[in-house]
């Protein structure tokens, strides 16, 4: 459950920002999260609450952009959206192909009040 | 109170109030606070800024003293402490500077089996915490000195999904795999073994006992990540010791 960690993370940095910009509460927070990191997003939204008790993120909604990856078959040249580290060529069957992005963990903006 | 940190500061974690648990919401939701006026703050920061912060100090202190620091991470029993224990015979009879640092979520049973090498070793539990992060190590080598023009290693707590996205500062990370836990394994938890620079396959005397098929192990490792030398070794019996105590020491 490394993403109680990770919400901590997410709280400090948006309660940080509402702090700056002389916001009193964080109302909600955008992130993108790589399918292909370690990263589950339903444990995260899951551990948010629980971090952000408390803090000026006390009932904010954190909204979660997935970002796949893109593959590209090294037989076939086959071009796919991947969600995983194990997925095979969806034209060929071929594994592993080639693979590019979804190993992005950004938090993208905070909305503020 | 941590001078560099400030991690004696009151933190937010810990509360245990009864709040229900989110959900995903589609791009499209309404907001429900129609009468207050929000702003969109735009912050295109890393979720882990803040560890990979820690991590690069850690590294830095690694360099300035020329100590190589390997992250040793596997699930709960794949030897990450024997193999530890027999890589420091091998290393300090070659006359090779080594210290450890040991995470485990709790006691120093791992800290004082190493302690016996003789290594210089601290213990991190990490209480609740899945996994060792780059703050926790900081603190570690407030204890424990990286060995100047010698190895660090750090045996992260017994894990392989966890650790994975916490940078700790090292040069290496190996991820071990033993016979025991079954062939499937790099397959199940792949990105343990993506991110890896080199991969353990330990507890090869067990093979004749287990139904392991390391050709379809390493095909998988290789499948992950084509670069990261495999070693397949027991470190009970030695076979496959040399190779790897080789690769240590060429890499130091």
């Amino acid at each position: 459950m490394h993403e109680l960690s990770i919400a901590c993370e997410l709280v400090k940095s948006a309660a940080a920002e509402a702090e700056r910009h002389g916001a009193a509460r964080v109302v909600g927070l955008d992130l993108v999260l790589g399918a292909l990191t370690g990263v589950e997003p339903d444990a995260l939204v899951f551990a948010f609450p629980v971090a952000a008790a408390g803090t000026r993120c006390d009932g904010a909604e954190l909204r979660i952009e997935i970002e796949r990856a893109k593959g590209r078959c090294v037989d076939c040249s086959a071009t796919s959206e991947v969600d995983s580290l194990m997925s095979a060529c969806p034209e060929c069957g071929a594994w592993p192909i080639g693979l590019e992005g979804g190993r992005e963990m950004r938090l993208r903006s905070v909305e503020v009040t | 109170m941590c001078g560099t940190c400030g991690c004696g500061q009151p933190d937010a974690v810990g509360h245990e109030h009864g709040h229900g648990h989110h959900h995903h919401h589609d791009h499209h939701h309404e907001h429900t606070h129609a009468t207050q006026s929000t702003t969109l703050i735009q912050v295109e920061k890393a979720l882990l800024a803040e560890n990979d912060r820690f991590a690069a100090e850690n590294r830095a202190l690694f360099d300035e003293r020329r100590t190589r620091c390997f992250n040793l991470i596997s699930g709960p029993g794949a030897g990450k402490t024997t193999l530890l224990e027999k890589t420091l015979e091998g290393l300090l009879a070659r006359s090779v500077a080594c210290a450890v640092i040991e995470g485990d979520q709790t006691t120093d049973l791992d800290a004082q089996r190493i302690a016996r090498t003789g290594a210089p070793v601290t213990q991190i539990e990490t209480g609740r915490s899945c996994h060792l992060d780059a703050h926790q190590v900081g603190h570690a080598l407030e204890r424990v000195e990286a060995p100047r023009d010698g190895l660090l290693f750090i045996e992260n707590v017994g894990n392989l999904i966890c650790p994975t996205e916490f940078q700790l500062g090292e040069h290496e990370r190996v991820t071990i795999v033993s016979t025991a836990e079954g062939n499937d394994k790099p397959a199940k938890y792949p990105l343990a073994f993506r991110t890896a620079t080199a991969v353990v396959i330990s507890k090869i005397d067990l093979l004749a006992h287990v139904d392991f098929d390391l050709a379809e192990a390493r095909r998988v490792i290789r499948g992950l990540n084509p670069r990261a030398p495999i070693f397949e070794l027991s470190a009970r019996t030695g076979e496959g010791m040399d190779a790897w105590l080789s690769w240590l020491h060429s890499i130091r």
